[in-house]
């Protein structure tokens, strides 16, 4: 999230997984961390959306990130970590199979987003982040709500 | 926000007030029920609109404003009789004057041409009486003059050429004054900015020590400048004081005596008790700050206190009392799921605590709740606009302007309200030939109406016109395809005709109603509230439009049905009646439909749970429940669900606010199991399953 980056060379980041690969978020977009709860089905909604919860009075929407990023459905259970995060105004939950920690990473140390010849991976993976022999996945959230959402938040 | 933004966002704000008060104030005085306080606080938001005008320096705006008070100044003192001739002109002018606010707003532009007219009427109208004018006027109109304009020719070359030296100015402050925290060193210090001055101090009131009271101000100021200052810039430095400070201006060496008698009855309180109708301007100035207080007061609450708060705040609040009512109805449930006894203490406590939230709901909803007045008081100015477009003669009558209603649902009430008085002018009432000739009035009457009835507001709009001309209706239906040659139709039928999509009446299509949009686009939008539209007609006689909304789009009562392994919220309003329907009543129709039989009729049976994609299979509506919508156009469906739960009253919660526009979802809700359920939109299930008369019943989403 743009709103988030201070400019500064240190960028904090949260690192979650879904199945095999490890990602990461800006810190600065995320607004809590919470555990599973079954959502309920929006219909005529993308396979993606898992549906919506009630967050404290609001209704929340739940994308499964594994399912966005084309991995495969998720398959929930109680560990499975439900990350609250701003995308401009509004508040989404992106299911996660858990999140790990909290890194440090130079802003020079990112790296480009290998050319793998993937739409979604060009879409939604701003960077690489790579530490102590991992790589991480730097998740760009802009584009990650269904289509038309995009225009209306822009 | 930038301070001074901040400030001019408040003067818009009073300004829309002064301008209702002003409005109200001259139907008043046209429909005979004004007096003499009537035209003084018309008088006042003229010139209040001017004061904060001039301020942020909207000189168009001031300069119309100058003019419009002028005229109002004659009627004031009275010299103008405000007789109705007059008044329509004033009411026109408050429109321009209007329009000047919106363009100063930056929402709109001003019609040079109409603004000119409009200021050279009230001239026409001032001047036709100026021979009378008083010399009050005489005063202020070198100083005006800077602006650009002659507020009355005779005064004007006369004191302009008038020899003066200077001016004298009497500073007289008052115990409130310096009980408000002003000083009179710092006007002295201003007046001092604007010129060389030479002030003498008068204590000639002063008492011996011992009958002084502290708090009562024995000195007076007199203060001498130069004639090359401008009178408004001396007046202005007292702006914000007015009567608590009064002053006296006179101009030295000025040769016709009136002006400087007239002036000094603005000054002393004494002479102003005497003789209120000939305070000028400076006690006006206060005056009509405190004058557009107090008329705010006045309509919102008599006499009570009022104060302004963010709409945000009261927003938050209700978001905050909305989720109470949500833990609180979780934790009955939760209660309740303890298997503690009814007559337990924890249960007789959460009674007690359900009545509370109930009541906290009830008081913010009734923070939010605004008089229907705010949209009604928009009308008048519609109707005299319509009316001179058509050339019809109209009288606008409002009733229950003080009904009250949600915020939410006030602020979509105009564009329908809007329509429907369109519609009533343009299509309903008949030119003025027509009605004389069917022995009517030539000025046709429309009623706008606002009341209460059983927990939501209506709205009738009614006409004295020639009624729906139901032939022609059904001619139109006809030719447009909309029913067919041979449909027997009742009258009410025919009526409800003109609520279908692409159907206008008119034979040419006006820029009044035929913008495209018809009644169906009210009825929708009516619809989208939770509302219901009915028209009644008797030929030659009339018609009436009816709209009833909720009174909040913050709750809703709604019924709780299953549907596949979902909770859902089916709108009350759209609820015609329940059943179970019995297995010879259920009569499949094509392929993978059924319909049901409901006293005669069939109905098509819509599966809830397919329509939202919940399942595939749509289940034996024998095993489940029916639940009989009406749809637009007054066509039934049978919905379908597995169970009914239950009917309460949930808090609407928004799924734009996060995500977006589901299709049959209106909203969402919160139970009292914490879980989110969504609330049906019935008009956009049955319409989209109606209309995918190809795609097969049990298609999957």
């Amino acid at each position: 999230m743009t709103n988030g980056e201070i400019l500064n060379d240190t960028l904090e980041l949260i690192s979650f997984r879904i199945g095999e690969q490890e990602f990461c978020l800006d810190i600065m977009a995320v607004r809590e961390i919470r555990g599973w709860t079954p959502a309920t089905p929006l219909p005529h909604s993308p396979p993606f959306v898992s549906g919506v919860i009630n967050l404290r009075g609001a209704v929340l929407p739940i994308l499964d990130l594994k399912a966005r990023l084309g991995l495969g459905v998720a398959e929930t259970s109680a560990r499975s970590v439900i990350i609250v995060a701003h995308i401009g105004k509004r508040l989404v939950g992106l299911l996660v199979d858990g999140v790990s920690e909290i890194l440090a990473a130079e802003r020079s140390a990112i790296q480009q987003t290998p050319n793998v010849g993937c739409d979604t991976v060009s879409r939604f993976v701003r960077g690489i982040v790579a530490m102590e022999g991992r790589m991480i996945s730097w998740i760009e959230l802009d584009d990650i709500l269904p289509e038309q959402e995009n225009a209306e938040a822009a | 926000m930038d301070p001074m933004d901040a400030i001019k966002q408040t003067y818009f704000q009073e300004c829309d007030e002064l301008l209702a008060s002003l409005e109200e104030g001259l139907l008043a005085l046209e429909a005979g029920e004004g007096d003499a306080d009537t035209i003084n606080a018309v008088f006042r938001a003229v010139h209040s609109v001017k004061g904060g005008a001039g301020a942020f320096g909207f000189e168009a705006m001031v300069e119309f404003a100058h003019v419009f008070e002028t005229t109002l100044d004659l009627m004031r003192s009275g010299k103008l009789d405000p007789d109705p001739d007059s008044l329509k002109v004033m009411l026109r002018a408050s429109d321009v004057l209007a329009d000047h606010v919106q363009a100063a707003k930056g929402e709109g532009v001003v019609n040079e041409a109409r603004a000119r007219a409009m200021a050279a009427e009230l001239e026409a109208l001032a001047s036709g009486e100026a021979p009378k004018a008083p010399a009050v006027e005489e005063a202020p109109a070198p100083a005006k003059d800077e602006w650009g304009f002659t507020p009355l020719q005779f005064d004007f070359g006369q004191l302009d050429s008038a020899p003066s030296s200077g001016w004298r100015l009497t500073i007289r402050p008052t115990k409130t004054m310096y009980a408000n925290g002003h000083d009179a060193l710092l006007f002295l210090r201003e007046l001092s900015r604007l010129a060389d001055i030479e002030v003498t101090l008068d204590d000639s009131a002063l008492p011996s020590s011992d009958a002084y009271d502290p708090e009562t101000p024995y000195l007076n100021w007199t203060v001498s400048l130069p004639d090359t200052v401008e009178e408004i810039a001396i007046r202005d430095v007292f702006d914000f004081v007015g009567d608590d400070c009064p002053i006296e201006l006179v101009r030295l060496e000025s040769p016709p005596p009136p002006p400087v008698s007239a002036e000094p009855a603005i000054a002393a309180p004494a002479l102003a008790v005497e003789a209120p109708a000939v305070e000028s301007s400076q006690g006006e100035e206060k005056g009509a700050d405190k004058g557009a207080g107090a008329a705010k007061g006045a309509t919102v609450a008599s006499g009570g206190a009022t104060i302004r708060v963010d709409l945000e705040r009261v927003d938050r609040l209700i978001d905050l009392v909305g989720e109470l009512v949500i833990n609180q109805a979780m934790l009955a449930q939760r209660v309740a799921e303890s298997g503690a006894a009814r007559s337990s203490t924890i249960a007789m406590g959460l009674d007690e605590l359900e009545q509370l939230t109930r009541e906290i709901q009830d008081s913010v909803m009734a923070i939010r709740a605004q008089p229907v007045k705010s949209v009604f008081q928009r009308m008048p100015r519609l109707v005299r606009e319509i009316a001179g477009t058509t050339g019809k003669q109209v009288r606008l009558v409002m009733e229950g302007e003080a009904t009250e209603v949600d915020k939410t649902v006030i602020e979509r009430l105009s564009d329908p309200i809007t329509h429907m008085l369109r519609n009533a002018i343009d299509h309903g009432l008949e030119s003025p030939e027509d009605r004389v000739a069917a022995g009517k009035p030539e000025e046709g009457t429309v009623r706008l109406a606002a009341l209460h009835r059983s927990g939501r507001i209506v709205i009738e709009v009614s006409d004295d016109g020639k009624g729906i001309n139901r032939p022609r209706v059904r001619e139109i239906a006809v030719n447009k395809g909309l029913i067919s040659s041979d449909a027997v139709l009742t009258d009410d039928e025919v009526d409800n005709l003109i609520f279908l999509p692409g159907f206008s009446t008119a034979a040419t299509v006006s820029n009044i109603s035929g913008r495209g949009v018809g009644m169906d686009v009210v009825k929708r939008s009516i619809q989208a509230l939770g509302g219901r539209i009915v028209i009644s007609s008797v030929p030659g006689k009339g018609s009436t439009f009816t709209l009833s909304l909720p009174l909040t789009l913050a709750v809703l009562d709604g019924m709780v049905i299953s549907a596949g392994d979902q909770t859902l919220v089916a709108p009350l309003t759209a609820i015609v009646e329940t059943l179970r329907p019995r297995p010879e009543d259920v009569r499949p129709l094509g392929p993978s439909s059924a319909v049901l039989a409901v006293r005669g009729a069939h109905v098509p049976l819509i599966d809830i749970g397919v329509a939202l994609g919940l399942r595939n299979k749509p289940v034996d509506p024998t095993t489940g429940v029916i639940l009989l919508v009406e749809s637009e156009g007054g066509g039934r469906a049978a919905l379908v669900a597995d169970e009914i739960q239950g009917q309460r009253q949930v808090v609407i919660k928004s799924l734009e606010a996060n995500y977006q526009r589901v299709d049959g979802v209106a909203a969402a809700t919160i139970l009292g199991d914490g879980r989110v359920a969504l609330i049906l939109d019935v008009e956009a299930v049955v319409e989209k399953r109606l209309h995918e008369r190809h795609a097969p019943l049990a298609k999957a989403s």
